[in-house]
């Protein structure tokens, strides 16, 4: 069966969901005041977006209190969220965590992504957020055979917005997948400044911290890979989203600025440069589609289709937000304008979750072309 | 009238039936086919059509194909299908359709088109060769370039200035040129390849009747767009599977002799791979929305895409085969009838691919179009829109 690259009118729907309620509470002017505030992340929104609108549960099933929807319902909300550079915890916990507690497959994975689902909780994969699919997490943490947790995990992505750790350690009989609150005994949690303002990331130190296993050696790893696999994915659609907002802003404000006498989009050296950028976000769209409907499908030609995406639409959203600074001129260099903030997003996109270099080292194995030597 | 699928298979049986294509000659059986309106049949009854819906053919070349009956090789003719038969079929008298459609497909009758100029390529619409009117007949005098089978071509789809004293998309009016009237010479156009696919065409005093004319005096560019529309439409639009197009040539290559692979090929190649796949998918998404009836604008960014992806991939190749790459296989001008990047070597791949973006539109005029009509940015400024044509800066 080939994918399916087209959008259903059931995405189409939740995407007028998804822009209606962000075009009302996700200004850029809202966004960029949020940076420099104590609470990086809108709190209030992303209840809304989970729990009314129903994101926070699109890949959980129905059983488990989710929506029953499929990656291609994510990538759909990702495309949006992406758009605005939304400050929601929507990958980390709706994506990352849930998939790994939905691979995990154990009665309190279950249990723990229920609650995820239904928007009571927000969690986080306690992985670096630049680790690829196929990166080894589970050595620098360790836990007892009670489940105490030690050691330190460095730049997990919405880590600040979290009630709940889903963390990869090592325990006594292998890798074992723990959950612990965010203010349990023994976890702390450090901010760096982030590059990208929108999406903090915490180093995490577990010293003792108390914690709950619940996935064992015969899940776990398989789990964080599916999630790994599934962010790589679906980040694509962040990109695509980020990349076509760009392109949109870039294009409307060369229809009014003008100089020399005519408007700056008039000049064919610009528009020769939007043509291009529009036709590599047209090719990123096909790539991000085919990537989230291969995971959707559980298709055998995931893992390539992932890797394809990634290493073509991380590098199309950091152009896409270069030329919207650049095309901008002076204006775009400012902190008022909104342009840095996709920007930095963009940039700090490329590398999580496997730079495009990475991924295409992966596909050099996938599809058999070998490096040299 | 509407036909259905099974309609049409008791047509294609009763064609059958009374030609057998075991025991018929190919151009009696191709010309029975056209007179059971099976041979395009979206194209109206007694033209070779039923007046059904267009992707109904798919039915009827699937049960011919099933008995291999021979078909009308529409590669090697496939300007006359693709490009002087709508244009025919919309602008043509019926008297012209009668007489020029049913060769035109059973290939009889091959057909060039006679419109680039030396000094008219991306600006078409300046094109320079002059039609005079001299009693029933035009009298036609210029140089037209770029012309794919004018060699073995009977009939041309011409276009000529008729009025030299309107802006230039005015005077245009549009012809079919008879190949073998006097005072038309083929020459051909020898290419960077060595082979020459193309053709320069002289024409001197040639004569054409004014029954030959299609569409009003001065309204040839307006029918000049129904044969370039379905040019564009003709462009990249088949489904490839996974490494089908260049980049599997490269690919197996790299596969099968370790010893050429460095570093910096490894990355480039793989950068290529990612942008093929990528162009493929978004093939198919234009595929999947047309299927939709919903075209969207990335039709226009495909050639593009392709394009600068096959000259890329070609060089890479090239410079991957090292020694090889030194080599060519032929130089010797020869006379193909369809473009096969693959029947030869990599350095012609890599000079062949370089038409890719000037052949059909530039990168740059598609450039211009996606800017203007996708992103709605401001036209060129076009100075010479309201100038009579005489009067032109050349």
């Amino acid at each position: 069966m080939s994918a399916d690259l087209l959008y259903s009118d059931v995405e189409n729907d939740l995407r007028a969901a998804v822009r209606g309620l962000l075009a009302d509470r996700c200004a850029p002017a809202d966004v960029l005041a949020r940076c420099e505030d104590d609470e990086p992340y809108d709190a209030a929104l992303w209840r809304t977006l989970a729990r009314e609108v129903g994101v926070a549960g699109l890949l959980v099933p129905e059983k488990l209190g989710g929506q029953g929807a499929s990656a291609r319902e994510a990538a759909v909300v990702l495309e949006e969220l992406g758009s605005f550079v939304a400050p929601v915890p929507f990958l980390g916990s709706a994506v990352l965590a849930t998939t790994a507690l939905l691979a995990a497959g154990t009665t309190e994975a279950d249990a723990a992504v229920a609650g995820l689902a239904e928007g009571e909780r927000t969690a986080a994969l306690a992985v670096p957020l630049p680790s690829a699919p196929g990166a080894e997490v589970f050595a620098g943490l360790r836990a007892d055979a009670d489940g105490v947790l030690g050691g330190r995990v460095t730049s997990v992505a919405d880590a600040t917005a979290a009630d709940v750790l889903i963390v990869p350690a090592t325990g006594p009989d292998g890798p074992g997948l723990y959950e612990v609150r965010t203010d349990a005994p023994g976890v702390a949690l450090s901010v760096p400044v982030p590059l990208d303002l929108t999406r903090p990331i915490a180093d995490v130190a577990f010293d003792g911290a108390a914690a709950r296993r619940i996935a064992g050696p015969a899940t776990a790893a398989a789990a964080v890979e599916r999630a790994l696999l599934t962010g790589a994915g679906l980040l694509a659609s962040e990109q695509l989203g980020l990349a076509q907002r760009c392109l949109d802003e870039t294009v409307a404000y060369l229809k009014e600025r003008h100089q020399f006498g005519r408007v700056v989009g008039s000049f064919q050296s610009l528009k020769h440069r939007l043509a291009d950028l529009w036709l590599e976000i047209v090719q990123a769209r096909a790539a991000a589609r085919n990537a989230a409907d291969a995971l959707a499908r559980d298709s055998a030609d995931a893992p390539v289709a992932i890797a394809v995406a990634q290493a073509f639409c991380a590098p199309v959203a950091v152009r896409a937000a270069e030329e919207c600074v650049q095309l901008h001129g002076g204006i775009g260099m400012t902190w008022e304008h909104p342009a840095h903030l996709r920007l930095k997003r963009a940039k700090a996109d490329e590398i999580a979750l496997g730079t495009p270099g990475r991924h295409r080292a992966a596909l050099a194995a996938l599809v058999e072309l070998p490096a040299a030597g | 009238m509407t036909v259905t699928p099974e309609e049409l298979r008791e047509r294609v049986r009763a064609l059958l039936a009374s030609h057998d294509p075991a025991a018929t000659g190919r151009l009696d059986f191709l010309r029975a086919r056209f007179d059971a309106g099976l041979a395009w049949v979206h194209y109206p009854q007694g033209l070779g059509g039923l007046g059904a819906p267009r992707a109904l053919q798919g039915v009827v070349d699937a049960e011919l194909a099933a008995v291999a009956a021979p078909d009308n090789e529409p590669r090697r003719i496939g300007i006359g299908l693709g490009m002087a038969a709508p244009t025919v079929l919309r602008y043509g008298t019926e008297e012209q359709k009668t007489r020029f459609l049913r060769p035109l497909w059973t290939g009889e009758e091959v057909w060039c088109q006679l419109f680039s100029e030396p000094g008219a390529g991306s600006d078409l619409a300046g094109l320079r060769t002059r039609a005079v009117r001299d009693g029933d007949d035009w009298i036609v005098t210029g140089q037209k370039v770029w012309t794919s089978n004018a060699h073995n071509a009977r009939w041309a789809i011409l276009i000529a200035r008729t009025d030299p004293d309107v802006p230039k998309h005015q005077g245009i009016t549009y012809f079919v040129c008879d190949m073998t009237a006097p005072g038309v010479e083929v020459r051909p156009l020898r290419q960077i390849t060595g082979e020459a696919e193309f053709n320069e065409v002289f024409l001197t005093d040639v004569r054409i009747p004014d029954a030959h004319r299609l569409g009003e005096v001065g309204d040839g560019w307006r029918v000049a767009q129904t044969t370039l529309m379905n040019e564009r439409v003709a462009i990249g639009g088949t489904a490839l599977p996974r490494e089908g197009g260049m980049i599997g040539t490269v690919a197996a290559t790299w596969r099968e002799r370790p010893e050429l692979r460095t570093p910096d090929l490894h990355d480039r190649l793989l950068r290529l791979w990612v942008e093929a796949e990528v162009t493929r998918l978004t093939g198919e998404r234009l595929r999947q929305q047309l299927a939709l009836g919903a075209p969207g604008p990335e039709g226009s960014g495909m050639k593009l895409a392709f394009a600068s992806l096959n000259q890329r991939i070609s060089g890479l190749e090239v410079e991957l085969l090292g020694e090889d790459g030194l080599r060519y296989g032929d130089w010797t001008m020869t006379r193909p009838e369809i473009v096969d990047f693959y029947g030869r070597d990599a350095g012609y791949r890599y000079l062949r691919a370089k038409g890719n973006s000037i052949e059909g539109g530039t990168s740059e005029i598609l450039r211009n179009i996606i800017s203007e009509r996708v992103l709605g940015l401001p036209s060129e400024p076009r100075t010479d829109k309201d100038v009579p044509w005489k009067d032109l800066p050349r």
